[in-house]
């Protein structure tokens, strides 16, 4: 008998075809020399339909995200490493530590595999940099001119520490209000890219894991309330959330609002509000007004909440309205987003 | 940011209130009229009514292009898109201003009409270009300032020899609004619209410089004093328009003068006359109709006229009865004296065009403001 030979998989100039998701060897191989070659764990490498792993006992979370970013490449990041930190930032805002990652990919037909295997790689080692492993997932293909590229949704479980009680719900009349850093870089770097709108930035996406900085506010202050990452919808959205959940108004001040002037101007000249925009490795927090300077100083310690500020407070409000201060002296509303900013943002 | 944080001063705005409130005289009361949405917007945005003394009422106008559009016309804009098949390039603001039936472009959008935003008419002439096989209809709305770029669009495609580019031509002009609310009953005999004068557009003004003003301030003997965007510009405008009202002048001064000229932008109205000439009327949402206050494409570019290529015809089409864009936009009522506002009529889901660009009175409180109606109440 001769012996086996497959021919690789051609990652320099193939493109996904309808056998990569029918089921057949060829998705086999793709499997086997791209996925588990990349995200390598104990879990991946038995090759079952999924993955068992012993639970602590506790609280367990459990948080998805889809992942349609246009372009799939922008600067500061790409699809890939945005897909594992969206969903370990969203098991993270409970206070919990992420444990496991699943990933499924729904591919088109025709997509390079070069650039899939540049998405495969960047997602691999941010789940390495988390230390969150990818244990089990799924690729479908669907025929040219039904996606656009590929499409990643990851979904991730983690574990609450005992005594943590996060929840949009929980904040009170007279609660701090911080932010971890600079808000709107990545939705202005998305936007740098995009077709009809290309112009010239230094803004990188701020794409990154938060949990290592949720640990640290944590240890810190376990008396949080609230937690969330302005994604979508930026602060503003976030905010409204809180008062929503809550049964509060917010009072921030637009002075103590970090923002790069870069994003400023960007934000200036394309007519868009900084709390309006998403961000991807930021995070909102809300406390007990006692805790907010041990909070504070906990995340400035930290690399990812270097420019952390103290934003505002909750307030009695049965109208439950965000507002600020602005820097000119007068006040407005922070209002939800009205439409689309840009779709396909993250 | 440089050259607009100046703008936006707060240690400035507080040294200018503190002059607004001395020179105002006690017990009188002085309705200014904003006639553009972009000062809407900046008063509302920035808080500057925090900022004037109670006796300075702000007054918004009907300078909001996406607000005046009637709603025939934007039924005219899906027609083209839907029913002919056109490539509808649009601005963005256009796409979600409710027209016949519940209808928008934007539902026209899901609908299947190609409809594309764009943030220039230039993009929409490349549109033209990069798709030689599509007939691309640019839906050109706004005032002065809007209007020079779509005469060069309409040059650009006459130099590049597009046959598949035109334009379907809702530019209106901003005198012609200011004379018709100074004439409306309300301000002129009935007086239930005071008002003590008019801070004058930013950026139209660029265009057509201050001349055009001194006619009103003349004539009607009320102040305009023309003003940058920016909300420090707004207060040092009121300020102006303070003194004017106290010393009985009715001049037109401009605030803005590092933007503004007397004679405005000499080459762009070039451009505009070559390319456009006044229509005899044309309906403004709020307004009706008004005498010579719009623009057509000449006859020497009608090939580029979308209302002649396409045999548009326009049916006037009345607003919602409950709807008060039209006296908003007078300066008649404010958002608040609408029953529709915040109610079945949001940003969501806006009823009346106001409702619907943030330039729009409605927009602009419901965005910014609405919470000071917790404390009226």
């Amino acid at each position: 008998m001769k012996k086996d030979y497959v021919r690789p998989v051609d990652f320099r100039n193939g493109r996904v075809d309808m056998s990569h998701g029918s089921g057949g060897r060829a998705m086999a191989q793709l499997i086997d020399e791209l996925f588990v070659a990349a995200f390598d764990n104990e879990w991946l490498r038995q090759l079952n339909d999924q993955a068992c792993f012993a639970v602590p006992t506790g609280r367990m979370v459990m948080a998805t995200d889809s992942h349609v970013v246009s372009p799939l490449f922008f600067p500061g990041g790409d699809i890939g490493c945005l897909s594992v930190h969206g969903t370990i930032n969203d098991v993270a805002m409970s206070g919990a530590r992420p444990l496991y990652l699943s990933a499924t990919f729904i591919l088109e037909e025709g997509f390079p595999l070069a650039d899939l295997k540049r998405i495969v790689e960047s997602m691999a080692a941010a789940a390495r940099d988390a230390r969150v492993p990818i244990v089990t997932g799924d690729t479908k293909v669907v025929e040219k001119g039904k996606g656009d590229g590929v499409f990643i949704t990851t979904t991730g479980v983690g574990m609450v520490p005992a005594g943590v009680e996060i929840s949009a719900e929980r904040a009170r009349p007279g609660d701090s209000v911080l932010v971890s850093g600079t808000l709107g870089d990545h939705g202005i770097a998305i936007m740098s890219f995009r077709e009809n709108l290309e112009f010239e930035t230094t803004i990188r996406s701020d794409t990154a894991a938060l949990h290592g900085l949720v640990a640290a506010m944590v240890a810190a202050v376990p008396a949080i309330r609230c937690l969330r990452d302005p994604t979508r919808g930026g602060l503003a959205a976030t905010l409204n959330e809180f008062a929503r959940a809550s049964g509060v108004g917010f009072r921030i001040r637009e002075e103590a609002l970090p923002v790069r002037p870069e994003v400023h101007a960007a934000c200036e000249f394309l007519g868009l509000d900084p709390l309006h925009v998403a961000n991807e490795g930021k995070l909102a927090a809300v406390c007990a007004p006692e805790d907010a300077d041990r909070l504070l100083a906990a995340m400035r310690a930290h690399p990812l909440g270097r420019d952390a500020a103290i934003i505002g407070e909750a307030i009695e409000d049965p109208h439950r309205f965000v507002q600020m201060e602005t820097g000119f002296g007068g006040a407005r509303m922070v209002d939800w987003l009205v439409g689309e900013q840009l779709p396909r943002i993250c | 940011m440089k050259f607009v944080d100046e703008f936006r001063d707060g240690g400035l705005a507080r040294v200018l209130a503190g002059k607004i409130e001395r020179t105002v005289e006690s017990g009188r009361r002085y309705n200014f009229m904003e006639f553009c949405g972009g000062h809407t917007h900046a008063i509302s945005r920035y808080g500057v009514t925090d900022l004037l003394p109670p006796g300075v009422n702000m007054v918004h106008g009907p300078g909001c292009p996406v607000c005046v559009l009637p709603i025939g016309r934007i039924d005219n804009a899906i027609a083209l898109a839907l029913e002919r098949g056109v490539t509808l390039c649009t601005y963005a603001d256009t796409m979600r201003v409710p027209a016949s039936g519940r209808s928008s472009l934007t539902k026209a959008k899901a609908a299947g009409a190609d409809v594309r935003m764009v943030y220039s008419a230039a993009d929409a002439v490349r549109v033209a270009h990069e798709n030689p096989t599509k007939e691309v209809v640019f839906f050109a709305i706004g005032f002065e300032t809007t209007t020079p770029p779509t005469a060069i669009a309409i040059l650009a495609a006459r130099e590049q020899g597009l046959g598949n580019f035109s334009v379907f031509c809702n530019h209106v002009l901003t005198p012609a609004a200011i004379a018709n609310i100074l004439e409306s009953p309300q301000v002129r005999d009935i007086g239930t619209v005071p008002l003590d004068g008019f801070v004058g557009p930013a950026h139209v003004s660029c265009v057509i410089g201050s001349a055009p003003y001194e006619y009103f301030a003349e004539e009607y003997a009320k102040p305009v004093v023309i003003a940058g965007f920016e909300p420090l510009d707004v207060m040092q405008a009121v300020l102006m328009l303070v003194r004017q009202v106290n010393e009985g002048r009715h001049e037109v001064e401009n605030e803005f003068a590092r933007a503004v000229t007397r004679e405005g932008n000499v080459k762009a109205k070039a451009l505009v006359a070559e390319v456009f000439e006044l229509r005899r009327s044309f309906e403004w949402r709020g307004l009706g109709e008004v005498p010579y206050s719009a623009l057509r494409i000449k006859s020497k570019y009608e090939r580029f006229d979308a209302e002649k290529r396409y045999a548009i015809v326009y049916r006037s089409v009345a607003d919602n009865k409950a709807c008060e864009c039209g006296a908003i936009l007078r300066g008649a009522k404010t958002p608040r004296d609408c029953k529709l506002f915040g109610t079945v009529c949001t940003p969501e889901t806006p009823m009346g065009s106001c409702m619907v660009s943030s330039e729009g009175a409605c927009a602009a409180w419901y965005t910014y403001g609405r919470f000071r109606d917790r404390e009226a109440a």
